[in-house]
């Protein structure tokens, strides 16, 4: 056999076990989308009623001063939570937070602010410690499927950090948000101070009765925010996984695509090689045949 | 017709209530009277009870249906919480532990 047939059956046969490797990761891909999903669904209306309770308070309560509410006079330290993911084969997906994140903090640092990344996610943290950044804090191990614990400690890392005199006066949110299966986008939010958004009535407003609190609307802010905060960042971390396998699913399987085609292009490639291979070899046979006939002729 | 249990007391809400935002109770028991069923009890943990516009809402960190209740290990969480208070009087996470522990029997309808 020719040594460039063999080489490209070895080739092939490499490009092969690498296709069903990828085409492998897409299905697992696939099926954990739906979890993800689901999983997104259901604390939808937890996120929703809780939003609609602290829009009830502070929109009765305008008197009320909470710290959490009111943005620093002279804030001096932002803190950005970046949402990113455990393991890579996901494609641009975290380039594209962390590219985000980067923009986030050019902006900040434009106000005057410095920055303290807290980031979720191996890939943010490998990312972040190999450009020798410091860190306010860094969670890992649960991107894939994060429980309300995971988002309960972020939460109270960043609130208490919130809290301190001399800690961040600032809270964004770099993550992806999960649109549909084909389409998720890189959002920035400002979850603390709350922004107070001033919008027009139309018919289909619904103005936030006026509460009655129990015990005061004070002490159910008290504890009403905290857990908003922790509301928003584990719906972030949910979407973020839902993302990421989107995201993964995508990558994998344009790398089978891929695969496939390169698979096309070389088995071509070989069926040519082995037929040059065997035109030689007839036309070698028929040569020394003829050249033995003539041999035999010239004896004669 | 609803019970639940504030950090100011207990609170019925019957409908047309004025609208209420409220803070749960830690180891509380949220009962809702219905017509024609039996009630829906449930077991829950912190949280809030919001009402309006004939709607109430229940956040909480955690809950569990008094159907849903595991009533052994229930109990077996409240010995053991019960144990722990009794070596160290100011053990207060055994303290919240036996709350809870009760609050899902109540829930489960046994007797504590």
């Amino acid at each position: 056999m020719g040594a460039q047939l063999r080489l490209l059956r070895r080739r092939i046969n490499s490009v092969k076990s690498t296709a069903k490797i990828t085409r492998a990761q897409e299905l697992i891909a696939s099926s954990r989308i739906v979890r993800a999903q689901q999983r997104m669904q259901a604390a939808i209306p937890y996120e929703r009623e809780i939003t609609r309770a602290v829009t009830g308070v502070v929109s009765n309560a305008a008197s009320v001063d909470h710290p959490l509410t009111v943005a620093k006079e002279n804030p001096a330290k932002a803190g950005v939570l970046i949402v990113t993911s455990d393991s890579g084969f996901a494609g641009g997906f975290n380039a594209n937070v962390l590219r985000e994140a980067e923009a986030l903090r050019g902006h900040l640092e434009g106000r005057g602010l410095s920055v303290v990344p807290f980031v979720t996610g191996r890939k943010g943290v490998a990312w972040h410690s190999f450009r020798n950044r410091e860190m306010g804090g860094s969670w890992v191990g649960f991107t894939r499927k994060p429980a309300y614990s995971d988002a309960k400690e972020i939460a109270n890392t960043l609130i208490e950090s919130f809290k301190d005199d001399n800690g961040i006066d600032e809270i964004h949110i770099v993550s992806t948000e999960f649109v549909s299966m084909l389409t998720q986008n890189v959002v920035v939010k400002r979850i603390l101070p709350l922004e107070v958004e001033e919008t027009e009535a139309t018919e289909s407003t619904v103005i936030p009765p006026y509460f009655e609190f129990e015990p005061t609307a004070a002490d159910v802010l008290e504890s009403l925010l905290p857990r908003y905060v922790e509301s928003r960042i584990f719906t972030a971390l949910l979407q973020s996984a839902a993302s990421e396998e989107a995201a993964r699913r995508r990558a994998m399987k344009s790398a089978t695509d891929n695969a496939n085609e390169l698979m096309r292009v070389l088995t071509q490639q070989m069926n040519q090689a082995r037929q040059a291979e065997i035109t030689q070899e007839i036309s070698e046979i028929v040569g020394g045949a003829n050249a033995l006939a003539d041999a035999a002729a010239g004896k004669e | 017709m609803v019970i639940a249990k504030t950090v100011d007391g207990e609170i019925g809400i019957m409908p047309q209530h004025a609208p209420v935002l409220g803070v749960l109770v830690e180891g509380g028991v949220l009962r809702v009277k219905r017509e024609n069923e039996g009630d829906l009890v449930a077991a829950v943990h912190g949280g809030f009870i919001s009402v309006a516009d004939d709607e109430v809402s229940v956040l909480a960190e955690v809950a569990e249906l008094g159907t849903e209740v595991d009533v052994a290990a229930a109990r077996d969480a409240l010995d053991r919480a019960q144990a722990s208070i009794e070596a160290n009087q100011e053990d207060a996470d055994a303290a919240l532990e036996a709350k809870r522990a009760r609050a899902r029997l109540r829930a489960a309808g046994e007797e504590v």
